[in-house]
């Protein structure tokens, strides 16, 4: 029952991770319709520039002769990544307004290949331990006390979302800017009769989805040090999407959550009988079962298409 | 360092093209290399390719390159995916004067490399990974994987665990997990394993993660309830760090934990930073720059500002396994110039200088590698070399791989019968009649 528990319970934590990049294609989706395939990208991206600047070992180092101290770092990494936002809008979408979905989703794949080439160029392909403080490994308390295993920075993560969701809603409910952006989200034609930038909006809405993409870059860095396979983790968040709605922000939080202990329980108690290593398919056989039952996900908006 | 090395990379891309077009008039030694400096896996690639290019470009520099004939070594970016190792394959085989060994650097390109190769006669250096049963001559006359295979090594991992329990008898009842890359080079030593279980009466744990290995929570809660006495892993890329720090986690004790040569690098340690102090892993090299080729390396390639990689990385395990590999290979093409005594060999010849390999102590002092590894000698029948395995430890606090063992002899009774098995089944299913040694 106990080892159940843990197995329930770390799952919860793995999902929490994966919700953490899927929040970045959510946020995205829900402003502008584009589905951001360069998400997992951008983590990585942000996990590298911060690297570089906290670390002795890259270019902010090699040109000022000093490193930034992790708060500062963070602080410039987001600068970072408005840069990137601005120029996504300005070099990409812009260019791509009123056409249909399927072109925006490629020219981010295309953005995908682009960032991960020029996080390889300018910051290279070494694996980088990231450290800035966060806990790790498994909490001695519980192991020592109740020999019940958690991972700190798996806890750690799960208040930072949850710091992260609160954050956002405020951001959505109770700023102008975010006003604007659920305006955009609603009816672009109706939010730009009414003087609504819709470029600065994309700006804001990449720069929010950069800041989350930098939450997960630091968390995934943490965990594993921060390399290009870094990119892949967008492929988790994809059955977390599937299940919880593309639009919605909680349903990023339960779709992760779903997947996170689906998985785990899946693999630790029928994998042993077919062969093991079950976690990925069974994350979208899942949300392939929910596909057929709400194709909206748990939370998104239902499809209503008149013909 | 870096302003340097984007410097470079384009001085590089400015020079290459016209070179590219006027030179290649005179013959030289063609070897194409299917490295993966991009994607998922390239932290683990770009050492081991750097060391192979820093070789060449060493014995190019201060020797002229193989007994006075220049290498044309050209590389080829697969991003460790088969399809485009089988494309870099099908674009560089005719290069130059036509390619002479190629090195795949993954175990899906090797199996896909195997049939085109040996149809082409071009050899192919899998060393120490590839096709286990590709150690039999006799049907793989054109795949070379020596100096030792994974079977090899799991064998010697076993013998290792019986010497720490006090005798190969008190392997029986103990619990031995395996935590493998979900893929043809994980797999691998499944069947050496399984025999060698049923040998010594162990409990074998077969544990799977599936590429890339991010997310191995399920894996390690899974050792945490079982308990096995040790692990083995046979991982690679982001899978060999994210285990060491679960593993590490979940407080399983490093000294009982032992990856493949593929699971002990620099990189595989470092992000678990003191967690890791103690991991063991096989290997069939010494890590660590202290030796004559190295200094050579940066006295005729950095020094002169050819080098493909940063000085100060010279000598980590990695880069040293590309430098052992390239080693071999040009040692391979020197023996099949001198026995067919030509200057402008084929891949035929080539692959008869493999089959006379003969580098032992003597001859790698003259390369300026002694002690870097073992003598290594190769034969028609006998394409696995000697099959020896060690073992090194990592110490977190110097930073530092050290052998903690000498070089273990494999466990033949296991592993023989199973590469006589498993090649007479390729013969079967390919038509191929296997050719006589004598």
């Amino acid at each position: 029952m106990m080892f159940f528990l843990e197995t329930v319970i770390s799952g919860l934590m793995a999902g929490v991770m994966y919700s953490l990049v899927a929040l970045g294609f959510v946020l995205i989706f829900k402003a502008s319709g584009v589905f951001n395939f360069a998400q997992g990208v951008f983590a990585l991206f942000a996990g590298l520039a911060l690297y570089d600047f906290i670390s002795m070992d890259g270019w902010f180092y090699e040109l000022f002769g000093f490193a930034l101290p992790v708060w500062l770092g963070i602080i410039a990494t987001m600068g970072v990544m408005v840069i990137v936002a601005w120029l996504v809008e300005l070099l990409v979408l812009r260019h791509l307004v009123n056409q249909e979905p399927i072109i925006l989703f490629m020219s981010t794949i295309g953005l995908a290949y682009f960032l991960e080439g020029l996080g390889d160029i300018l910051f290279g392909s070494d694996v980088k331990p990231l450290d800035v403080g966060l806990p790790s490994g498994a909490s001695d308390y519980l192991l020592d006390n109740y020999n019940f295993y958690v991972e700190k920075l798996e806890v750690v993560a799960a208040l930072i979302a949850a710091a992260l969701v609160i954050v956002l809603a405020i951001f959505f409910q109770k700023t102008r800017i975010g006003r604007a952006l659920r305006a955009v989200a609603d009816d672009h034609q109706a939010a730009l009769s009414v003087g609504i930038s819709l470029r600065m909006i994309w700006v804001v809405v990449w720069s929010v989805s950069g800041f989350v993409a930098l939450v997960a870059g630091i968390m995934w860095g943490s965990k594993s040090g921060v390399q290009f396979s870094l990119s892949l983790i967008a492929l988790k968040a994809l059955p977390v999407l599937i299940l919880g709605g593309f639009t919605s922000v909680p349903g990023a939080i339960i779709g992760g959550l779903i997947i996170g202990v689906g998985e785990k329980v899946a693999e630790i108690y029928a994998g042993p009988f077919i062969g093991g290593a079950i976690e990925n398919w069974f994350a979208y056989m899942l949300a392939l079962a929910f596909l057929l039952v709400r194709p909206q996900g748990l939370f998104g908006e239902k499809i209503i298409e008149r013909v | 360092m870096k302003f340097k090395m984007l410097t470079r990379a384009l001085a590089v891309v400015a020079v290459a093209l016209p070179v590219a077009t006027t030179a290649a008039e005179a013959y030289e030694l063609t070897i194409p290399g299917t490295v993966y400096r991009t994607g998922p896996y390239a932290p683990n690639g770009i050492p081991w390719a750097n060391g192979v290019a820093d070789y060449y470009a060493m014995l190019n520099e201060r020797d002229g390159g193989i007994d006075g004939v220049k290498i044309n070594y050209i590389e080829c970016e697969t991003a460790y995916n088969t399809k485009q190792g089988v494309e870099c394959y099908e674009n560089t085989k005719s290069a130059g004067s036509g390619a002479l060994a190629y090195q795949p650097m993954g175990t899906g390109i090797t199996y896909q490399m195997i049939p085109k190769a040996s149809e082409d006669k071009i050899p192919v250096f899998s060393m120490g990974y590839g096709r286990t049963s590709a150690a039999n001559g006799k049907v793989f006359p054109y795949i070379f994987n020596f100096p030792a295979t994974y079977w090899d090594q799991a064998s010697v991992f076993v013998k290792y665990i019986g010497e720490k329990e006090g005798g190969m008898d008190k392997l029986k009842g103990k619990k031995i997990a395996l935590v493998y890359h979900n893929s043809a080079y994980g797999k691998e030593p499944i069947r050496v394993l399984e025999e060698a279980a049923k040998k010594h009466g162990f409990e074998l744990m077969l544990l799977a993660v599936d590429h890339p290995g991010q997310e191995q929570k399920a894996t390690w809660l899974q050792v945490r309830r079982e308990r096995p006495d040790w692990v083995m892993m046979w991982g690679w890329g982001v899978m060999n760090q994210v285990a060491i720090k679960e593993a590490a986690s979940i407080r399983f004790p490093m000294d009982h934990f032992i990856g493949v040569w593929w699971s002990g690098s620099e990189n595989d340690v470092m992000p678990a930073g003191d967690d890791a102090n103690g991991y063991l892993s096989g290997a069939f090299h010494a890590a660590g720059d202290n030796f004559r080729a190295h200094d050579d390396i940066k006295k005729y390639v950095y020094d002169s500002g050819k080098g493909t990689g940063d000085r100060d990385r010279i000598g980590e395990v990695l880069y040293n396994r590309g430098v052992v590999a390239a080693m071999w290979t040009a040692e391979a093409i020197r023996t099949g110039m001198r026995i067919h005594n030509t200057k402008e060999p084929t891949g035929e010849q080539v692959r008869d200088g493999f089959e006379a390999l003969d580098v032992d102590a003597k001859r790698l002092a003259v390369l300026g590698l002694e002690g870097f590894t073992y003598p290594v000698k190769v034969t028609c029948e006998n394409h696995q070399g000697p099959g020896k395995v060690g073992l090194q430890q990592w110490d977190a606090k110097a930073k530092k791989w050290s052998f903690v063992t000498g070089f273990y002899e494999p466990d033949d009774d296991i592993i023989q019968p199973l590469i006589a098995e498993d090649s007479a089944n390729y013969a079967k299913e390919n038509s191929i009649t296997p050719r006589s040694c004598n």
